[in-house]
């Protein structure tokens, strides 16, 4: 059975969302999907300062399996990203809501992004496959 | 778990890529009981096979010594590659893929026939792959000090009874090992065992990944009916000579060699941080395309590297369509990677 915080929010394609203060929003990729794509070899990320568009794909994670692409889960601005995982992709698999979070991104519009899932939701939705 | 010639197989136990070099730098075990195992019994059965496989079955002189082989049809296209054993003379044991095993039987058996030779499919064994550089020795301390000392004594490519075992020194991986076919009760057992001296447990991911940097074809990508050993780098397991032997594909074999092939198979490697899949363009810049048959993330090389099919004129200089990009490769002669060591020049 995967690792599904309480605490975060998920999307359905299986990036995560952590509240960080000052409106900021830290992106990763759930558990339940790196286990799905098995030992990253590859991640590509999007530059610092970069506007995206709700639902622009705007990195890769690629594993020995298949390259997958990550989606902005609302419209926002990167202001970090993770350059450790230039060199180590597994922090993904080895920690993927910790040491493996992805993105930091300022999203433009105020308030709480709406269109997420609970982690209850998100249980379901990855028990379904 | 995956579907696998209709079986359900772990990709991994744990992580794909620890597995990979479990077996590159210790040993690790395989469960590869899908293959499947036929014994054909009966006094032509030599004659069956000579006619049957594009390798010379006359190669095998001493009892135990195996073949490498392609089986092909009437257009030199491959139905299967397989390993022949040489048990006895009135038996020999053939090992083939899983996802083609129906054809096969069904090929194998209609050409038995005029031979008067007996299929009987082993499906009461089971088999284990046991790989790596240790593998040889950490198998051998589990079996009779007796079979552990025929066994290390088994030359590549060589089988050998051991009791209700059958255990020969093959592999699909580019390390020295066992391929052990046991009575399938015994395999949890023995897996245990394995598990307990130091052997790790690897998946089918690992066995892709291992393969390919040995530069080992996989039926059904690399090569396939419509494909002809010729253009697949299986030229070497084809034997022309002695020019008297007849075999299934000859005489189409011998029209692609005189008029030349079109394509040949080369290996690739990426050198941009992308991975090469199977099915992507591959672009030979006045020339002609290709396309990538298999491709994987090269654990032991840290890039990608993946098997092609090109134009034959190809030189070393290609380009790969990677999710809409065109990434340069360098077209390279397989093995990638023989008994842990890189077979090949990477780029600084």
């Amino acid at each position: 059975m995967s690792n599904i915080p309480a605490d975060l929010k998920y999307t359905r394609s299986h990036e995560w969302l952590k509240a960080l203060p000052e409106g900021i929003v830290e992106i990763g990729i759930s558990d339940h999907a790196q286990e799905s794509l098995g030992d990253l070899v590859f991640v590509e990320l999007p530059e610092v300062g970069r506007s995206l568009a709700a639902g622009e794909a705007c990195a890769v994670v690629e594993s020995v399996k298949a390259a997958s692409d990550i989606y902005a889960p609302v419209a926002a601005t990167v202001v970090a990203i993770n350059a450790q995982l230039a060199e180590a992709p597994e922090l993904i698999n080895q920690d993927p809501y910790g040491r493996g979070w992805i993105m930091r991104l300022k999203p433009t519009a105020q308030g709480a992004p709406s269109g997420l899932l609970s982690a209850h939701d998100y249980q379901a939705l990855a028990a379904a496959g | 778990m995956v579907e696998f010639g209709g079986w359900d197989m772990p990709v991994a136990y744990g992580s794909q890529i620890e597995e990979h070099h479990a077996v590159r730098h210790a040993a690790g075990v395989f469960d590869v009981s899908h293959m499947c195992v036929v014994d054909l019994v009966g006094a032509r059965t030599r004659a069956l096979l000579s006619g049957l496989l594009a390798n010379d079955i006359g190669r095998l002189r001493v009892p135990g010594s195996a073949l490498y082989s392609c089986m092909l049809n009437d257009l030199g296209g491959v139905i299967d590659d397989l390993i022949a054993y040489y048990v006895a003379d009135d038996r020999f044991r053939l090992v083939v893929n899983a996802g083609t095993r129906d054809k096969d039987l069904a090929w194998i058996g209609a050409h038995a026939v005029a031979f008067d030779v007996r299929l009987l499919e082993r499906r009461d064994l089971a088999m284990l792959a046991v790989q790596g550089p240790l593998a040889r020795e950490r198998t051998a301390t589990l079996m009779s000090s007796e079979a552990g000392w025929t066994a290390m004594a088994l030359p590549p490519f060589y089988g050998a009874q051991l009791g209700e075992w059958f255990i020969s020194r093959t592999g699909y991986t580019g390390e020295d090992g066992f391929e052990i076919m046991l009575p399938a009760g015994e395999t949890g057992n023995l897996w245990q065992r394995l598990n307990a001296s130091g052997v790790r447990s690897c998946g089918l991911g690992a066995r892709d990944t291992l393969r390919l940097e040995a530069g080992m074809n996989l039926y059904g990508s690399d090569m396939d009916e419509q494909t002809s050993p010729l253009e697949s780098g299986l030229a070497w397991s084809v034997a022309f000579a002695p020019t008297q032997r007849e075999f299934i594909g000859r005489e189409a074999l011998e029209a692609i060699r005189a008029r030349g092939a079109e394509h040949k198979r080369v290996g690739l490697v990426l050198d941009e941080r992308a991975v090469l899949r199977s099915h992507q363009r591959v672009i030979v810049t006045g020339i002609g395309e290709g396309m990538v048959t298999s491709g994987t993330f090269s654990p032991t090389l840290s890039r990608s590297i993946g098997l092609a099919r090109v134009p034959s004129a190809t030189g070393d200089a290609v380009q790969v369509e990677v999710r809409g990009r065109l990434l340069p490769a360098v077209a390279v002669r397989p093995p990638f990677v023989r008994h842990g060591r890189p077979m090949i020049a990477l780029p600084a």
